[in-house]
């Protein structure tokens, strides 16, 4: 068992998430009485699968050193292309689905890997203009059409696990927990146990550096983003699922709110940082702000000022570093 | 990149050039289009659409040409033109005095100016990324406006409010008149003054601006206010030409912002940019809006256009980077 203080360390942000989540869970186990509850519990994992599923991906976009802000609509995007596919095939089942809609996202995300590597584009400038093209042919071809005649299959609710409550409701765990472990999985055994997950992170460090040393430049653009592209594809797929419905403008914005959630979870937009389980305690800690808030009352419209304030100071306060404020207050002793 | 002063004028000569003939040709090829672009309504129209894209266009301007971006000027924009609604309306609304316009416009300008300050303070005191920090700043007062307004338009103000939006002074359109100064201003700031040689020199290296001996965390915290208190400007345009607020309108100008910059020669990267080329890209943008309306094409398909032409732009410049290297 790691000391605190070592953990301190080398993980700052994640202990200090973790100090924060669990504080405040306490504080709402007390003021409240239904935060503390499997339901509770259940409902907050089933509700942020999909975040944490797009959470993932974006994150290796970060560490590469890049930034992304066109998944969300690229989601939007292959649910709709997708489900004509699916449907040209006659249906579908969860297999196809999954291999259909990891396909296309992979496809958005190299066509944006492409303009940034091969024309040197920076990223948020790509990113914006295929949110844009993506968007508006996206509405201009299906009319703000919503889609409500789903394949069973897609729309009919899988429980993993399901127990009764004294007061007789049921604590349900869905099918999209399972997608979002096997993403979070997928994702650390990616930049963490993968030659091309640790050329990520020293691409995203040091560029030029990486480039030196023989680091293979299109691959890192290429997976990245791609695998951002496969994340955003699967999580249109299961946001569908859980919505039960598509609709051509329901994720604009997420984006926003999936990317600072990350940063909160430690990865920095100059790239070479951030970790799988800062980047799910960041998305945990927004849905559970937002669960505590709705809990105690307070009406829906203050909700994004307050979670904008906290982004705001936990961006101010993840750049200023402690150790070196210490170390000076040390020297000075 | 180096570029001798002498290249930098080429270059920057040749790019004014270069987008005037672009502006001729447009305006030619939609005169041909469509008989009823070529006329005096729709011109007029432009010149009263132009103002608010253009303050916001100039917000973003500054910060890009510091290596940062700003991503809050449309909220910006929102909450000031909130400030001076409310303003109005504490000081009676529909019967509120001139007086109180102007001090309603003094209370926008300085929420916009504090949001600004705001960005740059933190930018400059623990070297975020400007990206995320206008990013977080754009949440939280697209929250705050969220919550004071709850979704809804703020309409009731004077009759002559409108004026400032919708009004002419010898045929020119006031706003456009407002848009012409503050451009001229920021031309003047940017290539005649210290704040404005340290705002290139931030975006071309700013190890080596702090230790060329600029301060470089009053100059970001300049830059970033300016681009807000342009913002606000903006917004008080908004309210006086649709006579009305509502939190999230000119969203879409985000992009077009930022099209109007890289189409107007600056660098991505800051450093490089003057204020002439922008204001034709800008006028070039407009056009083609207006140009797109009156053609009777999609707003969805205009957006998606607005994409592809920001990638256009961004391959012809790769274009042109290789020819000088």
């Amino acid at each position: 068992m790691p000391s605190i203080d070592k953990m301190f360390k080398t993980h700052p942000t994640e202990t200090w998430l973790m100090i924060i989540i669990t504080s405040l869970s306490l504080v709402l186990s007390i003021t409240t009485d239904q935060y503390f509850s499997l339901v509770n519990l259940f409902d907050l994992l089933n509700i942020s699968a999909v975040n944490i599923i797009f959470a993932v991906g974006l994150l290796v976009v970060l560490i590469s050193g890049g930034i992304d802000i066109s998944f969300a609509v690229a989601a939007s995007v292959v649910q709709y292309v997708a489900f004509y596919i699916l449907n040209d095939m006659g249906g579908g089942n969860w297999f196809l689905g999954f291999v259909v809609t990891a396909l296309l996202g992979i496809v958005l995300g190299a066509i944006n890997a492409g303009l940034i590597h091969y024309f040197r584009i920076i990223s948020i400038v790509v990113t914006i203009a295929t949110f844009n093209i993506s968007f508006g042919l996206l509405m201009f071809l299906t009319k703000g059409v919503y889609i409500y005649n789903l394949p069973d299959w897609w729309t009919d609710r899988v429980i993993l696990i399901e127990h009764q409550m004294a007061n007789g409701t049921w604590a349900e765990l869905t099918l999209p927990v399972a997608v979002m472990v096997a993403a979070v999985v997928l994702t650390w055994g990616l930049i963490n146990y993968t030659s091309i997950g640790r050329q990520i992170y020293a691409y995203g460090d040091n560029p030029e550096g990486a480039r030196r040393v023989g680091v293979n430049v299109a691959a890192v653009h290429f997976i990245s983003y791609g695998w951002l592209g496969m994340m955003a594809g699967i999580g249109g797929l299961i946001q569908a699922h859980f919505t039960q419905e598509i609709v051509p403008n329901a994720l604009i914005g997420r984006e926003l709110d999936v990317l600072a959630a990350v940063v909160l979870g430690g990865a920095t937009l100059g790239g070479g940082s951030g970790t799988v389980l800062g980047c799910v305690l960041g998305v945990l800690l927004i849905a559970i702000i937002q669960n505590g808030l709705n809990l105690l009352g307070v009406t829906p419209f203050a909700f994004k000022a307050i979670v904008g304030v906290i982004i705001l100071f936990s961006i101010t306060l993840s750049n200023v570093s402690f150790t070196e404020i210490r170390a000076r207050m040390a020297k000075e002793d | 990149m180096i570029f001798s002063e002498v290249k930098m004028k080429q270059y920057l000569q040749g790019e004014v050039v270069g987008l005037t003939a672009f502006l001729v040709a447009i305006v030619i090829i939609f005169s041909v289009a469509s008989p009823n672009f070529f006329t005096m309504t729709t011109f007029s129209s432009m010149a009263y659409q132009l103002p608010a894209l253009g303050l916001l266009t100039l917000a973003m301007m500054i910060p890009i040409l510091s290596g940062g971006l700003n991503l809050a000027i449309t909220y910006t924009a929102n909450i000031s033109g909130l400030a001076l609604a409310w303003t109005l309306q504490s000081f009676g609304g529909i019967d509120a005095g001139i007086e109180f316009f102007v001090l309603g416009c003094l209370f926008a300008m300085f929420v916009g100016a504090l949001s600004g300050f705001a960005i740059g303070f933190v930018v400059a005191y623990t070297k975020a990324h400007p990206i995320l920090v206008s990013l977080s700043m754009m949440i939280f007062l697209r929250g705050i406006g969220e919550f004071l307004t709850h979704g809804k338009d703020i309409s009731g103000f004077p009759q002559y409010v409108q004026y400032i939006g919708q009004g002419a002074i010898f045929g020119v359109p006031i706003a456009l008149l407002i848009f012409i100064v503050c451009a001229f201003i920021l031309h003047v700031l940017l290539s005649r003054t210290r704040q404005g040689f340290g705002t290139y020199m931030l975006g071309s290296n700013i190890k080596a601006t702090s230790y060329s001996g600029i301060n470089t965390k009053r100059n970001l915290i300049i830059i970033y206010t300016l681009s807000g208190l342009m913002c606000s400007i903006a917004g008080i345009i908004m309210l006086s030409r649709f006579n009305s607020v509502r939190v999230g309108h000119g969203e879409a100008f985000l992009l077009i912002t930022v099209l109007a910059c890289f189409l107007g020669a600056v660098d991505p990267f800051g450093g490089f940019g003057r204020v002439l080329p922008v204001v034709l890209a800008l006028a070039i943008l407009q056009i083609m809006t207006s140009g797109l309306n009156i053609i009777g094409s999609n707003q969805h398909l205009a957006t998606a256009l607005w994409g592809v032409i920001l990638i256009v732009v961004m391959l012809l410049r790769w274009q042109w980077r290789l020819k000088k290297i």
